[in-house]
């Protein structure tokens, strides 16, 4: 059965709000929703920011002088859960998620536009939810994992609230994985193949499947936890017979592969990204495709090496240390490809650019530390020390978020048809860099020398480093001023960027900057060398 | 930031176009019902570790009937066949057999609902009394919501499906075959649930 497209209907739509109202509106255009998702996302971002700012602050002197300790443990609840399901979910999903994925598949929308515009509309009211629950009773103190008893016995009202914002915030999560799972596999246009779709595609496929196959679970397991803080049962609470591993098998379950839907889609933005700026094809697609496959499969058997010290048994112990080991071999791959996509390019030494070799060298030191996090005896040495802190830092700031700006620099032209100005992006990451190795690089050795995460106080032999990395954390919270200049300019007197500034040959640029409602005037291109770089550009048209 | 102006000449590009494309709209459900069954797969294992590892406590009750939930069982099995009765007649055209059909379908979900709340009244444990029993509840429980929203979605298509007025023909019978997936989604996962929970 097949589906005409209304004319009539789509003249409907385009009785939306039109100029900037259409962002404050329940706008069906992908295009739309995607701006929608980046500037709610970096909002959140500077509130995140504010917070991990306080949190810095309160450890520059091992005394709880800045604030009181309950206060802390809220602010750093409200940071991590921020940060996770507030702005790196929603942005390297939805955000580019939105507006790429239907230009790279050739469709002039998502599968399911009025699905997505509510997945969208369902963060605001649950971020804000979150935000103010610190003015009720206190917000959750119980970290971004939640877990019991810890949860149960802290005080309800903010506990319950963060359940609530995170359960919509899964949903919101959900309803987009199911769309982008449709518009990849159902809505390709005709003539397109699996294995000519550009990286992000086969990324956001992974990443749509993780959220899923295990978003579902963790709702499930925070319904449950609700009825153990509203109803009084004991599923988690070893008071009333209950049994709180199966808690934290349940919440890794979903949020280890979280780690993967937070990193998945930087990989396949930074693979977009480098073919253009090193004007060389990405190296190696099949095994691109075939490592993003594997960590989803991987990704999805790997959650206890998060319990190594909550009484697993050996056999467990083993199983996942081998299992979490072999995520390093896709892994790798990707890295080596990605150096191989460089290998003898001509680079262009740009903000997209440097903010992805920036990726590139953080997230193999992130990397590394995984692997070491992996294995038992290591682990159990450093399990809740500040080394897991660095580590999960080097890849979800020094990955994830590295190549969300390095992405804001490359697509900005796309989306706004200015160009954002280069010194001010260069110093950008300059500051950017310097500040995220100055705050997190020192935390691997408190983590190794035992300096315990998630308290307010500490002993006074760390004061020193503590100090340098507050000092990072600064730099990092300085970095944002070029960065908001830049754009606020550039929206308003950028140079004119022209259709395709980059010469790139992804569908994107095949269409006006801003593109049009609906992509393309007259029919979708079919681009079946998304990285045919170094051939004649005339040939590929 | 869109160029709008643009926008008129797409709209006239699209009535001379009139482009068509595949209906994926079950491919989302299925999609969506993969995610419904995670969530339940979740609590299953929680319910199965538990069963495992934590040892009732002396003294604590948790004994379950078998009478009611096999008739629960036949009723949700029942109704499926009633259901895809209601979907074949609708392909002949004969309408008011499908409505019919549909609507002993939702009867027998009504049932359903009346023998699980029976049963909840006649255990002899409450909802906070033992692990087993908060399990229990939030498992049976989870699976009614399910089976009350389906109910509701059945009472709504054979409202639809009524002669006069109603939107569900044989040209348009997505919305049934929708509801028809859920119904058979939350039927196996009875069967599922009544092996786990009743008979292990």
């Amino acid at each position: 059965m097949t589906i005409s497209i209304d004319p009539q209907k789509t003249n409907n739509e385009s009785l939306q709000p039109k100029g900037w109202l259409r962002y404050f509106s329940f706008s069906l255009d992908h295009k739309v929703i995607g701006i929608q998702y980046l500037v709610c996302g970096f909002l959140f971002y500077l509130i995140g920011g504010t917070l991990a700012s306080a949190i810095r602050i309160e450890l520059a002197s091992p005394m709880s002088d800045f604030m009181p300790r309950d206060v802390y443990n809220q602010v750093l609840t409200l940071h991590g859960t921020i940060m996770i399901f507030l702005w790196i979910v929603p942005v390297v999903n939805g955000a580019f998620g939105n507006y790429l994925i239907p230009f790279y598949v050739g469709a002039r929308d998502m599968a399911f536009p009025r699905l997505n515009a509510v997945a969208f509309w369902l963060i605001p009211p649950s971020g804000l939810m979150l935000v103010a629950s610190y003015f009720v009773e206190g917000a959750a103190q119980a970290g971004w994992t939640a877990y019991p008893p810890l949860s149960i016995t802290t005080p309800q009202s903010g506990q319950i609230i963060w359940i609530l914002s995170v359960l919509l915030l899964g949903g919101s999560s959900i309803f987009g994985g199911i769309n982008f799972i449709a518009t990849i596999i159902k809505l390709r246009r005709p003539g397109l193949k699996l294995m000519q779709l550009p990286m992000y595609c086969w990324a956001m496929l992974g990443t749509s499947l993780l959220v899923v196959l295990s978003t579902p679970v963790l709702a499930g397991t925070l319904i449950l936890l609700s009825f153990d803080i509203i109803a009084n049962t004991g599923f988690f609470n070893p008071v009333l017979g209950g049994n709180v591993v199966v808690y934290q098998h349940l919440f890794w379950f979903y949020s280890h592969p979280a780690v993967y839907i937070m990193v998945l889609p930087a990989f396949g933005l930074v693979s977009e990204i480098l073919p253009v700026h090193a004007r060389k094809p990405l190296f190696g697609y099949t095994t691109m495709v075939f490592s993003i496959m594997g960590i989803v499969v991987l990704g999805l058997v790997v959650w206890a090496h998060h319990m190594f010290t909550s009484g697993t048994p050996p056999w467990m112990r083993l199983f996942f240390t081998i299992a979490t080991a072999f995520i390093a071999v896709p892994t790798g791959i990707k890295f080596f490809n990605w150096v191989a996509t460089l290998w003898g390019g001509k680079i262009s030494i740009n903000s997209a650019m440097l903010f992805s070799c920036g990726f590139i060298i953080n997230f193999v030191f992130g990397g590394i530390t995984g692997v070491a996090l992996a294995q038992v005896p290591f682990d159990i040495h450093v399990h809740d020390t500040y080394f897991v802190v660095a580590h999960f830092h080097y890849i979800v700031y020094g990955g994830t978020v590295f190549i969300i700006f390095s992405s804001i620099y490359h697509w900005f032209p796309k989306v706004t048809g200015k160009m954002l100005n280069e010194k001010l992006g260069i110093l950008h990451f300059i500051i950017t860099f310097i500040g995220f190795n100055l705050c997190f690089a020192p935390q691997h050795w408190l983590g190794l020398n035992g300096m315990p995460r998630r308290v307010a106080e500490y002993d006074p032999q760390f004061q020193f480093v503590n100090q340098i990395s507050s000092l990072g954390a600064l730099l990092m919270a300085i970095s944002t001023i070029p960065f908001l200049i830049n754009v606020f300019l550039s929206v308003r007197n950028g140079k004119n960027a022209g259709d395709n500034p980059w010469n790139a040959l992804t569908p994107e640029w095949l269409t006006s900057s801003p593109p049009p409602v609906e992509n393309w005037e007259g029919e979708a291109p079919l681009v079946e060398e998304p990285y045919g770089y170094g051939k004649e550009i005339s040939e590929q048209k | 930031m869109t160029t709008l102006d643009s926008s008129k000449e797409i709209q006239k590009n699209n009535s001379e176009v009139n482009e068509t494309h595949e209906d994926f709209r079950m491919f989302g459900l299925i999609t969506f019902l993969i995610a419904d069954g995670m969530t339940f797969a979740g609590f299953f294992a929680a319910y199965l570790t538990y069963k495992a590892v934590n040892p009732l406590p002396d003294g604590a009750i948790y004994e379950l009937e078998l009478p009611i939930p096999t008739l629960n069982t036949i009723l949700l099995l029942v109704s499926s066949a009633t259901f895809h009765k209601a979907g074949k007649a609708l392909l002949k055209d004969k309408n008011s057999d499908s409505q019919k059909w549909l609507f002993f379908t939702a009867f027998l979900g009504i049932i359903f609902l009346i023998c699980q709340l029976f049963e909840y009244f006649h255990l002899p444990f409450g909802l906070t009394d033992n692990l087993f029993a908060s399990t229990f509840y939030a498992l049976t429980g989870f699976h009614g919501l399910h089976v009350t929203l389906g109910t509701l979605m059945i009472l709504i298509i054979a409202w639809q499906s009524r002669i006069n007025g109603g939107r569900l023909t044989s040209q348009n019978i997505f919305p049934l075959e929708a509801v028809e997936l859920y119904w058979h989604f939350v039927d196996g996962i009875w069967v599922v649930l009544f092996i786990i929970l009743y008979l292990l």
